[in-house]
């Protein structure tokens, strides 16, 4: 099945970037499609590549971008609330890319379940 | 359709909402803070327990361990790993998170 | 699905304004929505009744004020706008208390709503 996911908070903070990547990662093992991750309100500060947690620590953004790559998951970063947090294309991690809004909607519409991970 | 509260039934409302809202035979599932609604002597207990009564209730076992909550889950509650909570999204048409 | 066929999406706000940005933010994916030619319907519940209380004035807090928006929704074919009696009741609201035309509607009659929806976004 395709599924598309919303993620409404930042990393670290919040739990939902952690839960959203598990159930992703889940979804993948179990022969779904992850088409699309949505980065939305502080959910954009998931994608800067200047992220860097203590050596112990999980790198939230490094392994979105690895599960991205390696499975073909386009991970869209909304643009204009990127453009307010300080996220641009110079700072973005690879395997992100910088969109409209337009992307979530789309998201929507072509896969067969949505599912938002927030505060 | 696919229920899913994440936060503690004594911070929000989201638990008193969702269940108010939520239409029979829907299932209801608890992750991250929400779990907490999910353990026996919780003053949401009650609640939850007559809410089975409508829906289907589960609890995501990784976040009740990672609380130190595992040992005291109320009776009636389903726990799920990740594997389980995907299953639940892929059996109902639709899921709301009452974030 | 194939292409042209039409969705029906709820977008689901239970936040208050101005503490957070998720009222500014959803409404701006409402926005974009209206352009794609879908089903849209709006459920304010809870602290997101508080988001069309009318008389918003946010001079003293130097943002921007995103209230007119609400009443531009209607010219985006986005008319579809419930809200939750429990919520208004809890809050010492009314409906004319409402910025834009609204239906009041019971959580168990949004729930029936929300169950005939092919995708839920909520903020």
């Amino acid at each position: 099945m395709d599924i598309g996911i919303l993620i409404n908070e930042g990393p670290y903070t919040h739990q939902a970037s952690d839960s959203a990547y598990l159930f992703a990662r889940a979804a993948i093992e179990k022969g779904h499609k992850v088409s699309r991750v949505f980065f939305y309100h502080d959910g954009v500060n998931n994608s800067t590549r200047l992220t860097e947690p203590p050596q112990d620590d999980r790198n939230i953004v490094n392994r979105w971008a690895k599960l991205g790559q390696e499975n073909n998951i386009d991970l869209v970063v909304c643009v204009a609330a990127a453009l307010r947090r300080g996220i641009q294309d110079e700072n973005l991690a690879p395997g992100f890319r910088i969109s409209g809004l337009g992307q979530l909607i789309e998201a929507g519409i072509q896969a067969e379940r949505m599912v938002t991970f927030g505060d | 359709m696919l229920h899913i509260v994440n936060k503690s039934p004594l911070d929000r409302c989201s638990l008193d909402t969702c269940i108010a809202t939520a239409q029979p035979g829907g299932a209801l599932l608890l992750i991250e803070d929400g779990v907490y609604a999910a353990t026996r002597g919780n003053a949401a207990a009650g609640k939850l327990t007559q809410a089975m009564g409508h829906l289907k209730i589960f609890a995501l076992k990784a976040d009740l361990e990672a609380r130190g909550m595992a040992d005291r889950v109320l009776e009636g509650v389903n726990l799920v790993d990740y594997g389980g909570f995907v299953d639940l999204v892929t059996e109902h048409a639709t899921c709301q998170s009452w974030l | 699905m194939s292409e042209g066929q039409i969705k029906k999406f709820m977008y689901v706000n239970r936040k208050a304004p101005h503490g957070t940005v998720y009222a500014l933010e959803s409404l701006e994916v409402v926005l974009i929505a209206a352009a794609f030619d879908q089903d849209v319907s709006l459920a304010f519940m809870d602290d997101g009744v508080y988001q069309l209380k009318k008389g918003f004035n946010t001079k003293g807090l130097e943002v921007k004020n995103f209230q007119p928006t609400y009443r531009a929704l209607d010219d985006y074919d986005v008319n579809k706008l419930y809200v939750e009696k429990e919520a208004l009741e809890a809050r010492g609201l009314t409906e004319d208390d409402m910025v834009v035309p609204v239906e009041v509607l019971s959580r168990t009659e949004i729930g029936k709503l929300m169950e005939t929806q092919d995708v839920v976004l909520s903020f």
